[in-house]
C-alpha cells in the first residue's frame, strides 16, 4: 500500500461501513412498527429495496457523480469513475483505500431515500415508490452529497469546500434532504383515507423499539465513522452521539409528559431518533455540553413538530418532516451557534466567540439543500404520479397494501386463519396473481 | 339443556375454570373478544394523537348443562369472576334444542 495507508483507519472505516448499512433493516422496523398491521411489509421492503437500487446506482455512475472530481462550480463530480473504473487497488484517499470510503458513502446514499418512505406509508405503489428512489438518489442525493461531503482542496462542493457550511455526518445531505423529500412526496400523493378521522395506531411498539435501538448502534458508525479515522474527533463525535441522543430521549419525554400526561415508549424511541438527527451533522464540532444542549433542544422541538402535520393538513404519516426535516435544521444551525472551534473544524459558533460568521453559512447551507430538494422531490413525484402512478386504488390501501402490493401479509398468528388457506401448484398461483391484478385494474 | 355464556375480565379466566371444574363441568368453550359496558374504554397516547379505545378486551366462556344446574352454575361463574370493580361483565343462558357428542353420535344430557 502507498504512503499514509493507515490499516488501523481503515478497518475502522469498514466496521463502520457495515454499521451504517445495518441502520437501513433498523429503519425499516421502526417505521414497520408504526404502521397498521395490513401494510408492516410494504414498509419493510420500502427500506430494503433502497438496500437493492441505490447499491447498483452507486457503483454504476453515483459515486463518481458524488465523488469523482469535480466536473465545474462545486455542483456535480465528473464522469472520471464511472462504474468505479480507473480505480486502482491501491488508491487510498487520506488514509484508507478509495474502496473502503466508497463503500462507507454508499451506505449513506441507500438510507437516505428510505427515510423519506416514512412520510408516504400506506398507500405508495410499489413500482413507482422503486422508480423514485432511482430517479431522487441521481438528481437530489448524489449532487447534494457532491455539495456537502466532497472536499478537494477548495475544488469539491460548492457548499462544504468552497464556501465552508459544516456537515460532519449528514445533517443537510441526509436529513434535511430526506426530510424535505418526504414532506414535497406526501403533498404529491395526498392524505391517506381517513386521515384524522381514523385511528392509525402503531401495531408494534417493540419492533418500533427493536428499530430504533438498532438505528442507535449503527448511528455510531454513521457519525464516529465520518472521521474517516480511528482518532481523537471519532472519539468525539462518538461520545457527543451518545449523550446528545441520551438527552433529546429526556427532551422528547419531559415535553410528552407536561403536554399529554404520559411517558411514552414511542416517545422514548422517536427522543432517540430526533437525537441522533440532530447531533449528525454537528457531533464534529461541539462540545460534550454543547450536544447535551443540542439534544434537549431537539428532543422537545421535534416532540412539539410532530402536531405541525394536523395544524396545516398533510398526512406526513410517519413524521419524517417533524424528525428529519427539523432534527437536521436544528443540528445544522447548532453549529453556528455551538461549535468550539477546538474539535475537528476551526469554525467557531456565535457561543465561543465566533460571531454570527458560521451560523449565516450554516443558514445558507440548509435553506440550499431545502428548497432544492423541495422542488425536485416534487416534481419527480409529480412525473411517477402522472405516468406509472404512485399511489394504490383507494380499494387497496383499505383492504391493505401488503396484499395487493407484495401478495404476503405479515402476520399469521389464528389458527383458522392457516386452515383457510390452501396450496396451490406454482402454475395455479401464478395464474391466480394474473386474476387478482386484472381485478385491480377493472377496479 | 341451556347455554350459559359468560363475558368476563381476561385475568379471571383461571378462577372461573377452577370454580367450574370443583363444580363438575367437564368441558368449556373460550374465546377472546372485545367490548364494553359502562366502564366504556381508555385513552391512548401516540406522538400526541389521543385516541380513545371503546373496545376493551373480554374473555367469553360458553358452557352447555343440563337445565337443572344452569341456575346454580351462574352463581358459580359469577362468584369466580367477580372482582366488584366496574366492568366485571355479563353472565346469561338461554335454551338448547339438542346437542350431539361427535365422537360417537351420543346426543342430548349424553353429549355434555
Amino acid at each position: 500500500m502507498p504512503d499514509g495507508f493507515s490499516a488501523g483507519d481503515t478497518a475502522f472505516v469498514f466496521i463502520c461501513a457495515a454499521l451504517v448499512m445495518l441502520m437501513t433493516p433498523g429503519l425499516a422496523f421502526f417505521y414497520g412498527g408504526m404502521v397498521r398491521v395490513k401494510s408492516t411489509l410494504n414498509m419493510l421492503v420500502m427500506s430494503f429495496i433502497s438496500l437493492a437500487i441505490v447499491s447498483v446506482l452507486w457503483v454504476l455512475y453515483g459515486y463518481t457523480l458524488a465523488f469523482g472530481p469535480d466536473a465545474g462550480a462545486g455542483l456535480i463530480g465528473n464522469l472520471d469513475f464511472l462504474g468505479m473504473r480507473g480505480i486502482g487497488l491501491n488508491d487510498i484517499t487520506g488514509t484508507i483505500p478509495v474502496t473502503a470510503f466508497s463503500a462507507f458513502q454508499l451506505m449513506f446514499a441507500i438510507i437516505t431515500p428510505a427515510l423519506i418512505s416514512g412520510a408516504v406509508a400506506d398507500r405508495t405503489k410499489f413500482t413507482g415508490w422503486a422508480l423514485f428512489v432511482a430517479l431522487w438518489v441521481t438528481v437530489v442525493y448524489f449532487p447534494v452529497a457532491h455539495w456537502v461531503f466532497f472536499f478537494d482542496g477548495g475544488n469539491g462542493g460548492w457548499l462544504g469546500d468552497r464556501n465552508g457550511v459544516i456537515d460532519f455526518a449528514g445533517g443537510t445531505a441526509v436529513h434535511i434532504n430526506a426530510g424535505v423529500a418526504g414532506l414535497a412526496l406526501c403533498l404529491v400523493l395526498g392524505k391517506r383515507v381517513g386521515f384524522k378521522k381514523d385511528p392509525m395506531r402503531p401495531h408494534s411498539l417493540p419492533l418500533v423499539m427493536l428499530g430504533s435501538g438498532l438505528l442507535w448502534f449503527g448511528w455510531f458508525g454513521f457519525n464516529a465513522g465520518s472521521a474517516l479515522a480511528a482518532n481523537g474527533v471519532a472519539g468525539m463525535a462518538f461520545l457527543n452521539t451518545q449523550v446528545a441522543t441520551a438527552a433529546a430521549v429526556l427532551g422528547w419525554l419531559a415535553y410528552e409528559k407536561i403536554k399529554h400526561g404520559a411517558f411514552t415508549t414511542l416517545g422514548a424511541a422517536s427522543g432517540a431518533v430526533a437525537g441522533l438527527v440532530a447531533i449528525t451533522p454537528a457531533c464534529g464540532s461541539v462540545s460534550l455540553l454543547g450536544a447535551i444542549a443540542i439534544g434537549i433542544v431537539a428532543g422537545a422541538a421535534c416532540a412539539a413538530a410532530i402536531s405541525l402535520k394536523y395544524r396545516f393538513n398533510f398526512d406526513d404519516s410517519l413524521d419524517v418532516v417533524g424528525v428529519h426535516a427539523v432534527g437536521g435544521i436544528i443540528g445544522s444551525l447548532a453549529i453556528g451557534l455551538f461549535a468550539t472551534g477546538h474539535v475537528g473544524q476551526s469554525a467557531q459558533g456565535l457561543f465561543y466567540g465566533g460571531g454570527l460568521g458560521q451560523l449565516g453559512k450554516q443558514a445558507m447551507g440548509v435553506a440550499v439543500v431545502a428548497v432544492y430538494s423541495f422542488v425536485l422531490s416534487w416534481l419527480l413525484g409529480q412525473a411517477i404520479h402522472k405516468t406509472i402512478g404512485l399511489r394504490v386504488s383507494e380499494d387497496v390501501e383499505v383492504a391493505g397494501i401488503d396484499q395487493a402490493e407484495h401478495a404476503e401479509s405479515a402476520y399469521d398468528f389464528s389458527a383458522v386463519g392457516a386452515s383457510l388457506g390452501r396450496a396451490v401448484s406454482a402454475a395455479t398461483a401464478a395464474h391466480t396473481t394474473a386474476a387478482a391484478k386484472k381485478t385491480e385494474v377493472d377496479a | 339443556m341451556k347455554l350459559i355464556t359468560a363475558v368476563i375480565k381476561p385475568h379471571r379466566l383461571d378462577e372461573v375454570k377452577d370454580a367450574l371444574q370443583a363444580f363438575g363441568v367437564h368441558g368449556l368453550t373460550v374465546t377472546e373478544a372485545s367490548g364494553y359496558g359502562r366502564q366504556r374504554g381508555h385513552t391512548e397516547v401516540y406522538r400526541g394523537a389521543e385516541y380513545t379505545v371503546d373496545l376493551v378486551p373480554k374473555v367469553r366462556i360458553e358452557i352447555l348443562v343440563e337445565d337443572d344446574d344452569a341456575e346454580q352454575l351462574i352463581d358459580v361463574v359469577v362468584k369466580a369472576a367477580r372482582t366488584g370493580k366496574i366492568g366485571d361483565g355479563k353472565v346469561w343462558s338461554v335454551p338448547v334444542e339438542t346437542a350431539v357428542r361427535v365422537r360417537t353420535g351420543e346426543r342430548g344430557p349424553d353429549a355434555l
